[in-house]
């Protein structure tokens, strides 16, 4: 329990309204978007300025609090889901300002509860583009995608969240100030901390502001959607069109499975007897260019084996033809009462060995998945359909996600393509590397977080 | 209390299977104008789940507090529509209400609007009459061209709110009954104009009247018609809604038609999907009835464009008029073509599409009366969004959006009239 005299302390620095501690408003932070168990914490606090959330922190640090931070809760791997003894959440969504757009310098500041879509947004009226799209981009916050390094589907072209982090200042687990990389392309004053920082889910500091590479937009766009009667001509086609120097921003596969799922759901007419189907966008800064990299790209389609392929003419086609893609998670979902969302990743020449390994698992455990993701970048989300109050269904999804990670391990592949680790994964971290590995994690973190208050347990364990 | 509150997680298991549905992803934030204003995780959708799914594993002891979380809510639909898993979020809040609301008790004032007055049309209509002679006594104009009203001198009830005031003379004065033959349209209809037309707005019934025998559509307007429910069941009171369930039901089944039109978009989703929603403990006769009912019920703007066809120009030129989704209508009843074409069919009107015009307008029903000053902030951001359109009127298709929307032009001195769609129609004729 958490004392009074600590409760009205957090409400003399944030206010009464933004320090919650009744049992219902407790109760709806003990989760996030992964399926595991909730965990209520005992106080949840929302600053509102840099100011209060440093002394926030440094509070927390003098009352050996343990800290979760939270932007909108949509983790699947459990990274938001809060410490069971003693347990604070530290609310972000009160620090939601977009401090500098920089069209000069091509960089954005801003406070760690800001959307990532209103974001892009406001970088676009600017004729500007911010390019990670992760999922969940209508509500993900920026502090979140940059504590998880968040991915989407214009990875392989334009990379992830970590590479449009400029520099992090944050808060350290004492509440004293850390300032890491800035406003220049070049900077190497001191260590990379802000690099350590992407991806640390929270364990590391509390981010108070980051600063963002921004890029000039693409111009002009060209989608198409090709249907393959063998997984395989799929990934030889995308292979292919790597191999002709040619980077779509868009790569996107649907399995077989999923194609009827997504068909039982929208009766779009979609090929339910097809192994797989790709959709693929060009984009590029000339429009002649685009449509020359479309044309190639279709060529290669049809050489590599493609039973058809369909070129949207206008928006409103590419529109249509994204269909598909965009109702492969709400045809999934609807399918079963729980989804189970993996993201298990292989260098993309091995993803119709993966397909092929999932279904075979699917077939032993007797269970429901459906594949979809990156074929650009191999990152998969093979997506288990279950109830979880089947407890016995339950414990083979759980031997099914086992064997998903091992095989994809044994493809040269990583546990999390965008994730991140967080409980959900940390017990097969050292799987995919040594045993040094989490002893120097845990060294680092144990230097710069002495009580281990910064999301303890989360990534590296411990 | 342990006992207690067991019986009350018993009932609400009752909806374990829809809520599981939840898969917890969040997207519901994007798109609920209560949490754009508060951030609570407790007031978006997917907070009130877990609360709720919390209460029927008994894993949370303060029911009281859940229940408040659940009627912080403007039941808008916006999540459900936006929900990637399908989750049936307005049937669960709706039962979860009645549930949790006959467990925890109406509160009294509830329970004297609901029980005493809203379940006995006869004497509710003849209370108002009399206040509709008195009203002067307190309020004064406060916008000649949107016609709302504001306190004269300091009342607790009204408080600042700029209202719109009760008709000298309600629609069941003006039309107290109806009963005629189709003409050339080959349709009759009945017509149900819904607690707001009849007291506020008769003009609105009287226009949608005057369209229908223009199409020489027949119509049945009977005496006597009750409240469709809506507000006694989202304040958890299925007792007295199943009254007005039966009591509207019987009324109308007294003579035959094609469909059942209403202008009010909140009145045709409920008697559409809440009605028979609600009608499962019913005997299946009932339920059959109550079914065929609600299938027949349409909003007026859809019966004209989609069942009628009637003739819809192009675009015209003259006043500039924007249109706002009523939720009901958008989100629960898919409409939100037809009274767009409708407008654009008058050819004095310049129609011009507003930001985010499925944007909720915050008024939710007696939302608006229990937290008034939240429903003020989410109505604050649909008044900017109708003033930078542009636009001289703002119309919609459902009588409480008109009455929030009103509220909020009026406070700001915005010289914006508010209309129902179907008068704007009744103009070009």
């Amino acid at each position: 329990m958490i004392s009074t005299s600590l409760i009205s302390a957090f409400q003399t620095l944030l206010g009464k309204e933004n320090v919650l501690d009744s049992e219902a408003d407790r109760h709806s932070y003990a989760y996030d978007a992964a399926v595991l168990e909730p965990v209520v914490p005992e106080l949840v606090l929302r600053p509102t300025t840099s100011e209060q959330l440093g002394k926030t922190v440094a509070l927390c640090f003098e009352n050996d609090l343990p800290m979760t931070v939270r932007g909108a809760g949509t983790n699947l791997s459990g990274g938001t889901i809060p410490t069971k003894e003693k347990g604070v959440v530290i609310l972000t969504n009160g620090l939601n300002k977009i401090l500098e757009i920089n069209e000069q310098d091509l960089y954005a500041v801003v406070e760690p509860g800001v959307v990532t879509a209103k974001f892009a947004a406001e970088v676009a009226k600017r004729g500007l583009f911010y390019p990670p799209d992760p999922g969940s981009q209508a509500v993900s916050t920026l502090g979140g995608n940059v504590s998880e390094n968040a991915g989407g589907l214009r990875g392989l072209k334009y990379g992830v969240t970590k590479d449009y982090v400029m520099g992090i200042n944050f808060w350290n687990a004492q509440g004293e100030y850390v300032k890491s990389g800035g406003r220049t392309v070049k900077c190497v004053t001191g260590l990379n901390i802000s690099q350590l920082m992407v991806g640390s889910e929270g364990t590391l500091g509390v981010f108070d502001q980051i600063i963002l590479k921004l890029v000039p937009p693409p111009v002009a766009s060209k989608a198409m959607l090709a249907e393959f009667d063998d997984i395989d001509k799929a990934s030889q086609t995308v292979a292919a069109i790597i191999a002709a120097k040619i980077v779509p921003c868009t790569l996107e596969l649907l399995d077989n499975a999923t194609i009827n799922y997504v068909e039982a759901f929208t009766k779009a007419g979609l090929p339910t007897d097809a192994a797989a189907i790709l959709l693929i966008e060009v984009d590029g800064g000339h429009e002649a260019l685009v449509e020359d990299d479309a044309a190639k790209v279709l060529d290669i389609c049809k050489k590599e084996g493609a039973r058809r392929v369909v070129l949207a003419k206008d928006a409103a086609e590419k529109n249509k033809l994204w269909e598909a893609r965009r109702n492969a998670l709400p045809a999934l979902a609807r399918a079963r009462p729980t989804t189970v969302l993996e993201d298990a990743t292989v260098p993309r020449s091995q993803i119709p060995a993966m397909i092929r390994a999932i279904n075979k698992i699917a077939e032993k455990y007797r269970l429901q998945i459906g594949t979809f993701g990156h074929a650009g970048d191999g990152n998969l989300h093979p997506t288990i359909l279950t109830d979880r109050r089947d407890k016995e269904e339950f414990h083979r999804v759980e031997l099914a996600v086992d064997e998903i990670f091992d095989v994809a391990l044994s493809l040269g592949g990583t546990l999390s393509g965008e994730h991140g680790i967080g409980l959900a994964k940390a017990k097969w971290l050292e799987k995919e590397t040594t045993r040094a590995t989490i002893i120097y994690s845990r060294t680092i973190k144990k230097a710069v977080d002495p009580k281990y208050l910064l999301n303890p347990g989360k990534v590296i364990g411990g | 209390m342990t006992q207690d509150l067991h019986s009350l997680a018993r009932m609400l298991m009752e909806l374990d299977d829809q809520m599981v549905a939840c898969m917890k992803c969040g997207m519901c934030q994007a798109v609920c104008p209560v949490f754009a204003e508060t951030m609570r995780e407790g007031d978006v959708a997917r907070g009130k789940i877990a609360l709720l799914e919390d209460l029927a594993h008994e894993m949370i002891r303060d029911a009281e507090g859940v229940q408040q979380k659940l009627n912080m809510c403007l039941l808008c639909g916006s999540c459900a529509a936006n929900c990637p898993s399908g989750v049936k979020v307005l049937d669960i809040f709706l039962k979860a209400r009645v549930i949790v609301n006959t467990y925890m008790g109406l509160s009294p004032t509830k329970k004297a609007i609901f029980k005493g007055l809203l379940t006995k049309p006869a004497l509710f209509n003849s209370l108002l009459d009399v206040a509709s002679k008195f009203q002067g006594l307190f309020t004064k104009p406060a916008s000649d061209v949107i016609g709302s009203s504001c306190a004269r001198i300091q009342a607790p009830v009204i408080g600042g709110r700029h209202f719109m005031p009760l008709a000298k003379k309600p629609l069941r004065k003006l039309v107290p009954s109806m009963s005629t033959r189709p003409g050339k349209s080959g349709y009759r209809v009945a017509f149900f104009p819904g607690c707001v037309v009849d007291k506020i707005y008769p003009h609105v019934g009287q226009a949608a009247l005057r369209v229908l025998e223009h199409h020489e559509v027949g119509v049945y307007l009977p005496a006597g018609q009750a409240c469709c429910g809506i507000p006694a069941l989202s304040s958890g009171d299925k007792e007295s809604f199943d009254q007005l369930v039966l009591h509207n039901l019987e009324l109308f089944e007294k003579e035959h038609f094609d469909y059942l039109l209403t202008p009010c978009a909140t009145c045709s989703a409920t008697i559409h999907e809440i009605w028979p929603l609600m009608s499962g403990d019913k005997k299946e006769s009932l339920r059959d009835r109550i079914q065929a009912m609600a299938e027949r019920t349409m909003d007026i703007g859809q019966f004209l464009v989609d069942v009628l066809h009637v003739e819809v120009p192009t675009q015209g030129s003259g006043t500039r008029v924007t249109y706002h989704d009523p939720c009901h209508l958008k989100k629960s009843l898919k409409v939100s073509e037809q009274p767009r074409a409708l407008l654009r069919s008058n050819p004095t009107v310049q129609f011009v599409e507003m930001a985010e015009a499925d944007r909720c307008c915050g008024c939710g029903g007696s939302f608006n009366l229990q937290h008034y000053d939240l429903s003020k902030d989410i109505g604050a951001q649909k008044r900017n969004n109708i003033v930078a359109s542009g636009a001289e009127v703002v119309a919609t298709g459902c009588p409480a959006c008109m009455l929030q929307i009103s509220d909020m032009l009026s406070q700001h001195g915005d010289r914006v009239a508010v209309k129902h769609f179907i008068e704007v129609y009744a103009e070009s004729l």
